[in-house]
């Protein structure tokens, strides 16, 4: 029982992190219905940037670290953002309406010239991160001595994870960005028509979808302690398999199928094999999108003949 | 416009600041910070001068073109010639000129348009295209001819037909992912997936059964194809961005079984000593077992280890060949053409009848015994292999050979073969910068010319031009 | 009910159909027959779920409700609504054109009516086996199919650019092309959408022609979408009427221009005085 609660909590922590990235996924597959594959290296560079930010408040000298997290979230975001903004006004725009094939393939292209990119300008080895937040509570111990430790840092990532997404979703509802960008999902031709700045909508949405991955790439960073260039190639297509499975273009499905994810991998890896858990997230979207190709909480798609 | 200009400097410095501007350099256990201020700002100001010109070119200023490439050339020049930035960062020079180059080409457009009116650039290429498919036999021959003669040209060392191998490898497996994505239009992210299965059959079998190479062979490549129908049968159905992403997902765990089945797969470890392809029973050894003849005793050479590497290459110059004319005849076949109707649209062929679902595993199947083929040729050729050979960069350097030769297109295949693969074997010092440019590449082509390079494509069946001539 | 000149057992009986999407209900208990040797256009005004039923027809959706029954005069019966979608086209006989062209662009105009053979060659083919060795047969069989495709090209005037892009013909050239590709499945049925939509008047005539030719040449059942009132009351045998789902009117031409319901249903509540003269003369045009 112990140690069901302790994996279940390590399984929150993990799903927030790919919640954050099917975000991004769904949102973009909302929009252009296309599946942005380098999303996963978006994350990355997440990542990335995370830790060279940690390096620089080091050198200066910055040392209060509630301060240093809110600076190297704010300015993951921001330039992960820029780089979403970038990726789909090179990549991608020109090609919105091409046929179904280019803008796949030009994904992967871009997927993989982020990650030799990066491979390039930041070595091919692992970057470690010494941990920065100790400690943690004890929940409870069992009678054999397994005790259940909530640590602080899962806390702050958990709390940060729900923050965002609260915020975020708060952002799509409400907001006139939030409703250009439903517009544009519903028909896109007509939002234009009706005076939204189409190009506009969609840049943001790959800004804000980069800016969530970024978050993602910091949690993963204070997490794990470590990154490379790769790591957004197995993380990405979980997190597209969170966006299948919750049902891809709902925002709430995308992070209900992070959770889903996340607990999944934890799980599996607890009570079966570790080897293979990678292969059960795979075999669960392959297994999805063959009995529920709409997901838990996606609408059907009607075909329009 | 220099306020465009002066955005998009600012745009790409923001872009470069963190990852370009800032390293990390690992020392020891850790990592330190280093900067690299003044290659940002070189390749931000490249941008900047890069772009204005640009804009003056499309304003009609065409004749900036010398001043343009001078300026631009004269700075690489400067940049090599001072020793700003350590040699090992040649990536700067290569921006320059990529630059340069794009200014040069656009610049002679903007030239040619203001003469010639009329004549688009695409037109050009589709030119190219139409004439490279009306020479295709022509070239076809020729290229074939130089193919069986190559061994033996005076300057075929060792290394050159190895390469000749190598290339000649990935010939044939762009030509069996073609069937699949030029041909189908399924895009196929877990090629490699089939490379693998077809590989270790191959080593198992041969290993295990103690089977020739010319009896595992279509074994392994049915065991692929078999693999192809098990994953097709399912995801067949899904839209082309499922089906995309789901291959992915099946080329990751190809490999993390054979990663992990210690007992058929051995592991990480890999597989070694598989048994090389024999001629004829005839050996290519110094020292044959009893009873077993030697390839240089039976026809009175001294031994050399060419010999079995010329043998190799001849069975993979059989092999590709053999999918070559496969797939140039079943473009021809009703199911062929199935293939390019369900590429062009799906609905209309449920509309005629047709069954999209097992007209696309006929396609995936085929594509996968390919794959597979390729694959024993890979695990004989290496005798050994390990899952490391098999890994998602493989599928995309196959992807990017189908996507740069021209989706479709046999020529297209065998001239980004060459280029994607023996290029970089040839100037060692540009791999690291291959992927790179690959994945570039692939983004490029895609907006220029979404349906690739060499795209023309020739109707598979003409109507004679005298009616009532054919009448049965 | 239905209309006069039907034989006894009609090509085709749709009973009771209804479609519903979520609570929406587009097609709602709507019943008629299509006879074999006749002409039926399903008009209505926009939204009346026209196209749904004949994406039920040919198996793009399943009806909610209802039985589709398509009794050829040879061979057997079959029960459209139980098929799967493609099987409709390869076994029923039931050939279909969209209200978007969709022919397929880069293939020429020729693929595109051998690949509307498909299942034919494929069987000569041996699947695909004795074709890929040259086999007599599949030749044989091969030169046969372009005959067809020729028949046809002939008939819509395209022989002479059968080797061309299907994609680079002319608007209306295209609109026949995809009538000519739907034929060459040999169908029972021949269902069209919207066939007149975008053309201009002259290629409209010709349209008119090709398909009275189907219909008296072929002798097969033709069901059409129509929009533009005159095609509807020049060619077609018999006319169903849809409005919101519902079927208002069922009968020949005459019959169903007269009808009160069909009447208000295109014009509103007002009464006939209210007709506009543009209106009047449209319909005129058929008598």
């Amino acid at each position: 029982m112990e140690y069901f609660i302790q994996q279940f909590i390590n399984g929150v922590t993990l799903g927030a992190i790919f919640g954050l990235i099917a975000i991004g996924y769904t949102m973009v597959y909302g929009i252009l219905g296309m599946v942005n594959f380098a999303h996963g290296d978006i994350f990355m560079i997440g990542g990335f940037i995370s830790i060279i930010t940690f390096m620089i408040l080091g050198v200066l000298g910055v040392t209060w670290l509630p301060f240093s997290l809110l600076c190297m979230l704010l300015i993951a975001m921001a330039f992960t953002g820029l780089h979403g903004w970038a990726v789909e006004r090179i990549g991608y725009r020109a090609l919105r309406n091409s046929n179904r094939l280019a803008p796949l393939i030009s994904a992967i292209g871009v997927s993989i010239f982020l990650q030799n990119y990066v491979q390039l300008l930041q070595g091919a080895r692992n970057k470690p991160l010494s941990p920065i937040i100790f400690g943690g509570i004890e929940l409870m111990t069992s009678s054999t001595g397994f005790t259940v430790t909530f640590a602080y840092m899962q806390m702050v990532i958990i709390g940060v994870a729900t923050v965002l997404m609260a915020g975020f979703s708060v952002l799509i509802a409400r907001t006139a960005l939030g409703r250009q960008q439903r517009a544009c999902e519903q028909d896109m031709k007509m939002a234009r028509l009706l005076g939204v700045d189409v190009d506009r909508t969609i840049a943001l949405t790959f800004i804000m979808g980069a800016a969530l991955a970024a978050v993602a790439g910091l949690i993963w960073l204070l997490r794990y302690g470590i990154i490379d260039f790769y790591v957004g190639f197995l993380v990405g297509i979980k997190a597209f398999t969170a966006a299948v499975i919750g049902g891809i273009g709902s925002l709430p499905g995308a992070m209900l199928g992070g959770l889903l994810i996340g607990l999944i991998e934890v799980f599996w890896s607890a009570y079966f094999s570790v080897e293979y858990k990678d292969v059960a997230a795979f075999a669960i979207l392959v297994l999805v999108l063959i009995f529920r190709p709409t997901g838990l909480l996606g609408k059907p798609d009607i075909e329009k003949v | 416009m220099l306020k465009d200009a002066g955005m998009m400097a600012l745009a790409s410095l923001a872009l470069a600041m963190p990852l370009v501007g800032f390293q990390t350099v690992d020392r020891g256990a850790g990592i330190v910070l280093d900067t690299r201020f003044g290659a940002m700002f070189y390749a931000v100001a490249v941008i900047f001068v890069g772009r204005l010109l640009l804009l003056l070119i499309e304003a009609g200023h065409a004749s900036l073109i010398q001043a343009a490439t001078v300026a631009l050339s004269a700075a690489w020049l400067i940049n090599v010639a001072f020793h700003l930035y350590p040699i090992t960062w040649p990536a700067l020079g290569w921006l320059t000129w990529i630059v340069a180059s794009v200014l040069a080409i656009r610049a002679w457009i903007v030239q040619r348009r203001a003469t010639r009116p009329a004549a688009g650039y695409t037109d050009g290429v589709e030119k190219l295209g139409a004439l490279v498919a009306r020479i295709g036999p022509y070239l076809g021959g020729i290229a074939v001819a130089f193919a069986f003669t190559m061994p033996f040209m005076p300057f075929a060392d060792q290394r050159m037909v190895d390469l000749g191998i190598l290339v000649l490898t990935y010939i044939m497996l762009g030509w069996g992912l073609n069937v699949v994505v030029g041909l189908a239009g399924l895009l196929d992210l877990g090629y490699v997936a089939f490379y693998a299965v077809g590989a270790y059959s191959y080593a198992i079998l041969s290993i295990h059964f103690d089977l020739n190479f010319w009896q595992t062979l279509p074994l392994a490549g049915a065991m692929a194809a078999l693999f192809g129908v098990l994953l097709g049968f399912p995801v067949l159905r899904l839209r082309g961005d499922y089906l995309a992403i789901v291959t992915l997902g099946f080329g990751e765990m190809i490999r993390l079984i054979l990663l992990n089945w210690d007992d058929l797969t051995n592991g990480p470890k890999g597989i070694g000593s598989i048994p090389r392809p024999s001629f004829f029973g005839m050996q290519f050894t110094a020292a044959p077992r009893e009873g077993v003849t030697a390839f240089h005793e039976f026809f009175n050479l001294d031994f050399a280890p060419i010999h079995r590497i010329i043998h190799l290459y001849y069975i993979i110059l059989f092999l590709a060949l053999l999918t070559n004319w496969f797939t140039l005849r079943i473009r021809k076949m009703p199911i062929g053409r199935a293939w390019e109707a369900l590429r062009e649209d799906e609905t209309a062929c449920r509309a005629l009848g047709i069954n999209p679902t097992n007209t696309k595993l006929t396609a995936f199947a085929i594509g996968a015994m390919f794959g597979g083929f390729a694959g024993s040729f890979f695990a004989t050729r290496q005798g050994f292999i390990s899952p490391e050979s098999f890994n998602f960069i493989e599928s995309a350097i196959i992807l990017a050979i189908v996507v740069l030769g021209g989706m479709g297109s046999q020529i297209g295949v065998v001239v980004a073969s060459i280029l994607l693969i023996g290029g970089p074997e040839w100037f060692r010092d540009l791999e690291a910068y291959r992927m790179l440019a690959f994945g570039g590449l692939m983004v490029a082509i895609m907006i220029w010319r979404p349906q690739g390079l060499l795209s023309h494509r020739e109707p598979t069946i003409k109507l004679g031009p005298s009616p009532g001539a054919r009448s049965a | 009910m239905n209309a006069a000149g039907m034989s006894a057992v009609p090509l085709l009986r749709v009973e009771h159909l209804t479609m519903r999407f979520g609570g929406l209900v587009a097609v709602d208990d709507v019943s008629f027959d299509a006879a074999d040797r006749q002409i039926t256009a399903i008009i209505g005004p926009n939204g009346a779920g026209k196209t749904t039923v004949f994406n039920c027809l040919t198996g793009f959706y399943k009806p909610t409700v209802g039985r589709l029954m398509l009794s050829p005069a040879v061979g057997s019966e079959f029960l459209l609504e139980r098929m799967e979608g493609y099987r409709i086209g390869q076994r029923a006989r039931v050939a279909r054109t969209f209200q978007n062209i969709r022919l397929f662009p880069r293939m020429s105009v020729l693929e595109n009516l051998l690949v509307a053979q498909h299942n034919k060659l494929m069987r000569a083919s041996g699947f695909t086996l004795l074709g890929l060795f040259g086999a007599p047969v599949y030749r044989k069989a091969e030169g046969k199919a372009v005959e067809l495709a020729r028949y046809w090209l002939d008939r819509i005037g395209l022989t002479a650019r059968a080797d061309e892009d299907a994609g680079n013909m002319p608007y209306g050239d295209q609109r026949r092309l995809e009538i000519a590709r739907a034929m060459c499945t040999e169908p029972h049925l021949l269902c069209l959408d919207e066939p007149a939509a975008g053309l201009n008047p002259r290629e409209s005539a010709e349209l008119n022609d090709l398909l009275k030719f189907i219909r008296d040449e072929h002798r097969i059942g033709v069901l059409l979408i129509e929009h533009d009132m005159s095609v509807v009351m020049k060619i077609s045998d018999h006319v169903v009427v849809l409005d919101y789902g519902r079927k208002i009117s069922d009968g020949t031409p005459e019959r169903v221009r007269n009808d009160p319901a069909v009447i208000r249903a295109y014009l509103g509540e007002e009464e006939n005085e209210a007709l506009p003269p543009e209106v009047e003369a449209d319909l005129r045009q058929g008598a």
